[in-house]
Formats: structure tokens, C-alpha cells, sequence
């Protein structure tokens, strides 16, 4: 009995030594990074684990107009691909999730292999693509691009959430003649906030993120969004690089985001995972 | 009457065909004019000499942009610096993600608090976590190298990003800490879609604990396990920032589509680089046909 108690004891303390090792390996980074970013100058330079508390660094960024631009530009990216990404998932949703038509498994399978398209396969096309509908070096060209990643997901998420529902909940409403607008505005939307609200999550957070077509398709500085301009703050040789200014800036972009995934966790992991094994 | 029924549902059939199409219709416009079309037209032009300043004009010229894409010695170097990379950092995030997410399944106090810290580095952008670990690595004031030489195991700051035979391991490791969360939540989703009741039988039957992990545990999650990697896979061989921000100009650690975009962007170059997007479009889809075949997924995938 006391033997079974001390190997519990035991056993107990392994893992919430574990636990330890995981959280300060997945956290010591993003202390690092504030940790530098709130010390002035040249005390970036001076390993100390406690930082001064100097503001210097955020003041600097932030009243450089390149980077709050690009902030700006990531809010408008974001904040469009999420709301367009929706609209047009949701309908696409409601036809291959409630409707049984002819050319339903083909399109299903299209979007998935869309979805598994490496966005380097479409580079040059979409540079002519986005050369011809006027959008170069402009928000709009990320906006339209970001629906390679964001639209197949969302339908594929959406599509499956719909699918599950029963089927008598709107077959009054077929009987009463109901237009399908009006269905899916009056009887899909409000039961389907959970799967809005992770698809939406994860195409913000994907937006936001993304790097390779904002490095290409935007030319201009006051065009860029944040991860662009945080990978091109450059000093003028490697000795004078500004970590200090980069570390401000990282930690800005990074918070919104720790603060979504901190309070939608469970969302972002039922999105995550509706998109990868329930498929 | 009863045909009069059935000409009325199959109206109604009809009409809600015609719903699905309209609904549809804004997608597939929006699929097309962003993936379809531009991934044909990249084959197009894979086999012009098209100039990225002036796309409208170009004649073909067959296969040779292939046969100079084939001949670059510096493409094969890629090719093989995003195999090695896949390959390694995959594993690697297998393992260590199944263990933290077996340790996370386990019944006590904290687990919640633990599942959001993972989800962090999973989060960011992955230009952040570069520039992190950038500054933590710097040879002269990064904290690596300053506790590695108080702990008495170098006696000068070693430079981690510049050197050649370094500068990989490093970006695996960083893809890592990156990438692992996303392989415990996935994992950890499969764990616990397990069936409890095996485990009370076989705990009664007093099965040890290591024989219900590799005969119950492994066989019924190689599944979602399975799944994950796909995801991570098709992740990894295309992987562009990380390299990009720490070692932009290193061919040791330049990667397919680093290779292509560098073609086509910087040396303006639209033939051969849409010949190295196509390339890589193709490597792409065979690992992907391959690992679907041999791990038989497709059933899993389609839900068919």
C-alpha cells in the first residue's frame, strides 16, 4: 500500500517535471524576445535575465510610420480574407453539405486537392493573374491570393459541419417554399457559430502569418504587412542589426495572437483537427 | 396523384440541383481564377522564355528550360536540402509530439494550461519565430551561446547561422519548436477518440502498461498519426520563410521553392522558374500519391 503510494507520488512528479521542461522549452523564447524588446540600447546587449523596463524600443517603432502602415495592412488583409473566405465557404457549404446533386464528389475532391496545391506551383501564373486584374502592389493582390489557403479549408471544415446536421431541420422550411437564402441565413447561420468561429480563427491567423506571396506581390514599403517588414528590418551592416527595434516589433505582432489562441484554444483545436482527421 | 407527386419531387430535385450550382458558382470562380488557371498557366510558361518584366511577349522554346533547370547543379542542392529537412524535421516532430501529447492525455491538473502554451509557437508568424531564435543564436550576445560558455562548454560564442554544416540543424530545430503543437493537437485529438473500455479489460486482464501502448495504443492511433504527417509533410516540402530569414543566401539550406521564387523573382527569369514551380508541383503530388497509397488513406481523407 505505501509502496503503490510512493510510486504514484513518484510517477506524479515525472510528469509535472515533464509538464516543466515543455513549458519553459515553448516559452523561454517569447520571454527572450519582450525580455530583449523592453531593454534600451546598449543594454540589449548585456545578458541580464530581468530586463530594465525601457519603452525606447516601442516608442521608436511605433512612431515609424512604415510600421504602423504595415499593421494597418495586416488588419485590412486579415480582417477581408476571414470575411470573404466566409461568405463564399458558406454557400459553397450549404450545396455540397445539404444538397444531393450530380458533380458533388468530384467538386469535394477538387477543393481538397486545391488545398494541397504548394503555393510555388501557381507563383508565375498568379503574378500574370494578379498583373491582370490591376492588383500588383496593392492589399488586393493578398486578399485575392489568400484564397488559395483559406477557401478550400473553409468549405472542406464548413461542408463537413453541415453535413452532420440532421436533415428535418429545414425540410419544413423546403415544403414552405422558403427560398434557400433565406435558409441558410435564417436556419444554418445561427446553429454554426462554433465552426464560423474556427474556421474563421485559423484563416485570420493563416493571413496574418503568411509570407512567401506578400514578399513577391508587394513592391512598395507602405504596402507591406508586418511579417514582410519584421524579415526586412535590416541595420546598415550585421553589426549594427536593430534587435532591439525587431523584438518591439515582433512582440506587437505576436500578442493580438497569443491572446486569440489563449482564449479561442479550444475552437482553434476543434478547427485544427475537423480539417485533418475528421476530413 | 401519385405521378403528380413524383413529377413535383422531382422538380424540387431539379431546382435544388440548380441551387447547388448557384451556390457554388462564386467558389468555383474564385478556385479557378486562383489556383487552376494559374497553375496551368505556370506549366505554360514553363515552356517559353517568357521575362517576368514583360510576361505578354515569349515564343516556346520546347524543354529547354527543363534541361537548365536539370542542369543547375544548385536546383539538385535544393532538392536535397528540402528531402533532408523533411525527412528529419518530420520525424523528429512525430516523436517528440506523440510523447507530449501522450503526457498531455494523462488525467491531471494543469493539462488544459499546457494544451494553450503549446498552441503558441504554432501560431505566430513563422518570420517572428526566425527572428527569435535569430537573435537568441547571434554568435557574439545571444543567450545560447552565453549560457552554453558559463556552463563551461565552449570557450568562444559559436556562430550558428553561418556555419555551413550548423545552419541545417539549426533550421530543424527551430521548425521544431515551431511545428511540434500542431502535431500534439493532432495527435492528441486521435487519443482521445480511443475507446476507454479496451483499456479496462486489458488492465484487468493485467496487461503491463508498456504492452498496452505498443499492441492498443499505436495500431489504433497509426491512423491519425498517419494523417498528421501527411499534413506535416506537405508543410515541410514546400517550407520557404525559415530559411529565408535566418540563411537567405545560403545554398545550404535553400529550399525548392526558395530556388524557384529566386528564379523568377530576382533574375526575372519566368521560363525556368515556372519549370522549378511545375518540378516541385510534381515531387509535391508523387510523395503525396506514394505516402496515400502505401499508408491507404484515401478512404480516411474522402470519407468515402
Amino acid at each position: 500500500m505505501v509502496r503503490s503510494n510512493t510510486r504514484k507520488r513518484l510517477h506524479q512528479v515525472a510528469i509535472y517535471s515533464l509538464f516543466g521542461i515543455v513549458a519553459l522549452y515553448t516559452l523561454f523564447p517569447f520571454y527572450w524576445m519582450i525580455a530583449s524588446s523592453l531593454k534600451s540600447g546598449q543594454a540589449i546587449f548585456d545578458v541580464t535575465f530581468f530586463p530594465d523596463l525601457k519603452f525606447n524600443n516601442y516608442a521608436a517603432i511605433l512612431s515609424d510610420g512604415v510600421f504602423l502602415r504595415s499593421l494597418l495592412n495586416s488588419l485590412i488583409v486579415a480582417f477581408s480574407v476571414v470575411a470573404l473566405s466566409l461568405v463564399l465557404a458558406i454557400a459553397a457549404a450549404y450545396a455540397l453539405g445539404r444538397i444531393d446533386f450530380r458533380g458533388r464528389s468530384p467538386i469535394m475532391l477538387l477543393v481538397l486537392a486545391v488545398s494541397m496545391f504548394p503555393q510555388i506551383a501557381l507563383l508565375s501564373g498568379l503574378f500574370e493573374m494578379i498583373r491582370w486584374l490591376g492588383l500588383y502592389n496593392t492589399v488586393g493582390s493578398l486578399i485575392f491570393a489568400y484564397m488559395i489557403f483559406t477557401l478550400p479549408f473553409n468549405i472542406w471544415v464548413l461542408t463537413t459541419f453541415m453535413r452532420d446536421l440532421p436533415k428535418q431541420i429545414e425540410e419544413a422550411a423546403i415544403m414552405d417554399g422558403c427560398s434557400p437564402l433565406r435558409i441558410v441565413r435564417c436556419i444554418f447561420l445561427p446553429m454554426m457559430g462554433p465552426a464560423l468561429i474556427s474556421t474563421g480563427l485559423l484563416a485570420f491567423i493563416a493571413s496574418w502569418n503568411e509570407f512567401m506571396f506578400a514578399l513577391t506581390f508587394i513592391l512598395t514599403d507602405e504596402n507591406r504587412t508586418v511579417p514582410v517588414a519584421i524579415a526586412l528590418i535590416s541595420g546598415s551592416s550585421r553589426y549594427e542589426f536593430p534587435y532591439g527595434a525587431i523584438m518591439a516589433a515582433s512582440t506587437i505582432v505576436t500578442v493580438p495572437l497569443v491572446i486569440l489562441a489563449l482564449i479561442f484554444q479550444k475552437h482553434i483545436v476543434s478547427g485544427l483537427t475537423a480539417g485533418a482527421v475528421k476530413g | 396523384m401519385v405521378s403528380g407527386v413524383l413529377m413535383k419531387s422531382l422538380g424540387l430535385r431539379q431546382a435544388r440541383a440548380r441551387t447547388a450550382w448557384w451556390f457554388l458558382a462564386p467558389s468555383l470562380l474564385v478556385l479557378t481564377a486562383v489556383a487552376l488557371w494559374p497553375l496551368g498557366r505556370t506549366f505554360v510558361f514553363s515552356f517559353t522564355d517568357a521575362l517576368l518584366t514583360e510576361p505578354d511577349f515569349y515564343s516556346y522554346i520546347g524543354f529547354d528550360n527543363y534541361r537548365a533547370l536539370f542542369e543547375d547543379p544548385l536546383w539538385w542542392q535544393s532538392v536535397r536540402n528540402t528531402l533532408y529537412f523533411t525527412v528529419i524535421s518530420v520525424s523528429i516532430e512525430t516523436v517528440l509530439g506523440l510523447t507530449i501529447a501522450l503526457l498531455l492525455n494523462s488525467h491531471i491538473a494543469g493539462r488544459g494550461a499546457m494544451r494553450a502554451i503549446i498552441l503558441i509557437p504554432w501560431s505566430i508568424p513563422v518570420v517572428v519565430s526566425a527572428r527569435m531564435w535569430q537573435w537568441m543564436l547571434h554568435d557574439q550576445f545571444g543567450i545560447v551561446n552565453h549560457v552554453l560558455k558559463m556552463a563551461g562548454f565552449i570557450d568562444s560564442g559559436i556562430a550558428w547561422t553561418a556555419n555551413a554544416s550548423l545552419v541545417m540543424p539549426v533550421i530543424i530545430a527551430v521548425d521544431v519548436w515551431i511545428t511540434t503543437p500542431f502535431m500534439v493537437l493532432l495527435i492528441l485529438a486521435g487519443l482521445q477518440m480511443l475507446p476507454r473500455g479496451i483499456y479496462e479489460v486489458a488492465a484487468i486482464d493485467g496487461v503491463p502498461a508498456w504492452k498496452q501502448f505498443t499492441s492498443l495504443t499505436l495500431p489504433l492511433l497509426a491512423p491519425s498519426i498517419a494523417v498528421a504527417v501527411l499534413f506535416r509533410l506537405l508543410d515541410a516540402l514546400r517550407m520557404f520563410d525559415l530559411s529565408f530569414v535566418l540563411s537567405s543566401n545560403s545554398d545550404d539550406t535553400k529550399t525548392v521553392s526558395i530556388y524557384a521564387r529566386e528564379v523568377l523573382v530576382n533574375f526575372q527569369d519566368m521560363g525556368v522558374g515556372s519549370a522549378a514551380s511545375t518540378a516541385v508541383f510534381l515531387m509535391i503530388a508523387v510523395v503525396t500519391a506514394i505516402y496515400v497509397t502505401v499508408f491507404r488513406l484515401n478512404r480516411r481523407l474522402l470519407g468515402v
